[in-house]
């Protein structure tokens, strides 16, 4: 008679089984998305917006997804890709700002600290080969100095005048190196508005996976602020006479 | 051999509520040599006595950097102290590579102190035989901590531990009011002062046997030793002459 | 070899089962080891695929020992690596008592690159400083660790550009009547990095923005930044 062999679901099997079968596989990639995050400095601190859509693959599934997160009183985490390892992260930082608060010693974890731990968990993730799949913008203002940084899941680090994620990084950067870097001091709240919108517009002009109703947040002396969703206006008039839209 | 027969170990009260083991832990602190701690709005101080247990020996450290925003002045045992140093010492780089900040000097107190009440708590340890000031400079400023073998940590603005450190506290008890707007050379000085009075009979301090730590604001914990110290010690016998023609 | 991650934006999934942890993120170091003296420069330009991440983000780092890590490839392991090395640069320190020396620094990192040897630095690091004597020390590596002193270096995008003009204006390899022993001044070092950086962000374009120099001697460091083409 066979013996009776148990076909254990390959994720449940023990590791040292796993090697006599398969090589273990993990999720190849993201599976519910958020798309672009744009932010830059300007004179009070840091502004920042994303869409409220979550994709999964092209289909547009959740339309009030909020990827806008205040870590804290001096810090906002913008976030790209996977929101479910976004929502992870979210619950990692809470962790860490309960831990902060439970000490109760009038230390204070500021923006650098927060983008080091958040940089620490995502080069942590990459080496594991487990990465979590995000690009992430953190930014505040911390002593004084605006602190505007990027993060994504190779680790990757970096700190600029004017920082944006995925199709942000194409249709938005380029936008704000003209408008931005370099300026930074000089530009008021309501322009550093008007540039944003304008980026968001654009973004939303040409990339499929975004949505016309965004929040913006800004951080500056006074805190965190994150808007309630809103929609840009838009002009499709001139759609018509581009080649491959209708006609 | 014993004194009573509650003393055996740490996990043992007598009925008067005294857990002996952890008074003698206490007892061997003031076997050290004295140190002193004092703070201003920008700068702390450590000021101490070494030992040198005979002719031919060299001085035993008493002032130990753990990190640049931080240092301890150690009163006991010093192998205990090393114990100690580098677990603040591996705490310190744990809080640069995960944070990118300094370890808060309180949370540094109190992660030894829980250390050490694990010592006064379980069957089979013994109690830190060594009592530490802790100096540092974080976030909120210059701080001063004493940990002792009970683990009980303090925050002071000036404070002493080791043999005859009463003498040295009563000095600083006279003059702590004027600590906090004391520039970093007057506060050196002050420390001096006040650890000179531990000095037994006889015994004068000098660079040989004077060892002086600071940090602040715009200082890196830094050591003092040998021919550096003698600036100050300069300073201390000038002052000395200025109030004597008062 | 260069992962095109430019069109694809680095969130997006990717087709197949395999991902690879590893990214180049451009930019250029060398370095230049003289009597006295040793200079590292690199560029501050840091790339993913075709877009700029930032003109401002510096991949030479000074140690706590007056030496400096000029890196290049991947800068989240490039980061990684030169805050591992400061850190046991500290535990040496504290172990006795003294800063530890180029020399030994330098066999440090090739050990502690050789660690990960099964999952690499995807870091080219250049470790100058000064040896016990005094002379200028210059040590250039491969991700896994290993090491060899030399007169000079260059590694990173640029590489192919810079190392044969050093090789012919530093070491003065095959030249009739040239003194291969020679070495160079710190003027001379310092214009030929100047020259080396300038002519390879005519062809390079994940080089250029800012370029630091850091000239390290008996005195300390001494660190300038030029500016370099923003194109």
């Amino acid at each position: 008679m066979d013996p009776v062999t148990l076909e254990l679901p390959h994720t449940l099997q023990r590791p040292g089984h796993a090697v006599a079968q398969e090589p273990m596989t993990r999720p190849a990639g993201p599976i519910v998305t958020g798309t672009s995050v744009v932010a830059f400095k300007y004179r009070d601190g840091i502004i920042m917006a994303a869409d409220c859509l979550a994709s999964y693959g092209s289909l547009a599934r959740f339309r009030s997804e909020n990827r806008l997160f205040k870590v804290n009183e001096t810090t906002l985490l913008g976030a790209a890709g996977d929101m479910g390892d976004f929502q992870y992260m979210k619950h990692k930082l809470e962790d860490v700002m309960t831990h902060e608060y439970d000490m109760d010693d009038g230390q204070r974890l500021g923006t650098k600290s927060v983008y080091k731990c958040l940089s620490n968990i995502m080069y942590g993730r990459r080496t594991a080969i487990n990465p979590l799949w995000n690009a992430y913008v953190v930014g505040g203002v911390d002593g004084g100095e605006r602190v505007l940084g990027y993060v994504d899941l190779y680790g990757t680090t970096y700190t600029a005048d004017a920082v944006a994620t995925g199709f942000g990084k194409q249709i938005a950067i380029p936008m704000l190196r003209r408008r931005v870097e370099g300026r930074a001091d000089e530009i008021s709240e309501e322009e550093a508005v008007a540039i944003l919108d304008d980026c968001m517009r654009v973004l939303f002009y040409r990339d499929c996976r975004a949505l016309n109703k965004l929040r913006r947040a800004k951080v500056t002396a006074q805190g965190v602020e994150i808007s309630e969703p809103y929609s840009l206006e838009t002009n499709w008039t001139y759609a018509e006479s581009i080649v491959g839209y209708g006609a | 051999m014993f004194r009573n027969q509650y003393d055996n170990d740490a996990s043992t009260w007598s009925p008067q509520g005294c857990i002996f083991q952890v008074d003698y832990a206490s007892e061997a602190v003031k076997q050290g040599t004295a140190v002193v701690g004092l703070k201003s709005k920008s700068h702390v101080v450590l000021a101490a006595v070494k030992r040198s247990p005979n002719e031919l020996a060299s001085y035993m450290k008493k002032i130990i950097r753990i990190d640049d925003h931080m240092g301890i002045a150690v009163a006991g045992l010093t192998s205990d102290a090393r114990v100690l140093s580098n677990y603040l010492r591996t705490e310190a780089m744990r809080s640069k590579m995960v944070y990118g900040r300094a370890l808060p000097v309180g949370r540094a107190v109190n992660a030894i102190g829980d250390k050490a009440q694990i010592n006064t708590q379980e069957y089979g340890r013994r109690p830190y035989g060594v009592g530490l000031l802790v100096i540092g400079h974080d976030d909120t400023g210059p701080h001063l901590y004493e940990f002792s073998p009970s683990g009980v940590v303090s925050e002071y603005y000036g404070y002493s531990i080791g043999a005859r450190s009463q003498s040295a506290r009563t000095n600083l008890e006279r003059h702590f009011e004027q600590f906090a707007d004391m520039s970093l050379k007057e506060l050196i000085v002050q420390g001096l002062r006040a650890l000179r009075d531990t000095m037994p009979q006889g015994k004068q301090l000098d660079s040989m046997n004077t060892s002086i730590g600071f940090v602040g604001a715009d200082a890196k914990m830094t050591i003092l030793d040998g021919d550096d110290t003698q600036p100050y010690l300069d300073l201390l016998d000038e002052g000395d002459a200025a109030m004597d023609t008062e | 070899m260069r992962t095109a991650t430019a069109v694809a934006a680095p969130i997006e999934a990717h087709g197949h089962n395999h991902w690879s942890p590893y990214v180049d993120n451009g930019g250029t170091t060398l370095a230049i080891a003289g009597e006295d003296y040793v200079l590292v420069a690199s560029d501050t330009r840091q790339s993913d695929g075709y877009a700029i991440n930032s003109r401002y983000e510096p991949k030479a780092f000074v140690l706590s020992n007056n030496a400096v890590l000029g890196t290049s490839g991947c800068v989240a392991d490039a980061k990684r690596l030169c805050e591992v090395l400061e850190q046991r640069a500290q535990l040496y320190q504290h172990k006795h008592d003294r800063q530890i020396s180029t020399p030994a620094l330098a066999r440090l990192l090739s050990n502690t690159m050789y660690n990960r040897r099964m999952l690499p630095y995807y870091v080219f690091p250049v470790l100058a400083g000064l040896d016990s004597e005094g002379r200028g020390a210059a040590y250039a590596y491969d991700a896994i660790g290993s090491m060899e002193r030399v007169t000079n270096s260059c590694f990173g995008s640029a590489e192919t550009l810079i190392q044969p003009f050093l090789d012919n204006q530093v070491a003065r390899n095959n030249q009739r009547g040239a003194d291969p022993e020679r070495l160079l001044t710190r003027q001379e070092a310092l214009k030929i990095a100047i020259d080396a950086f300038t002519s390879a962000t005519e062809r390079d374009i994940y080089t250029g923005d800012y370029l630091e120099i850091f000239i390290i001697d008996a005195a300390g460091v001494h660190k300038e930044t030029r500016e370099l083409k923003h194109d």
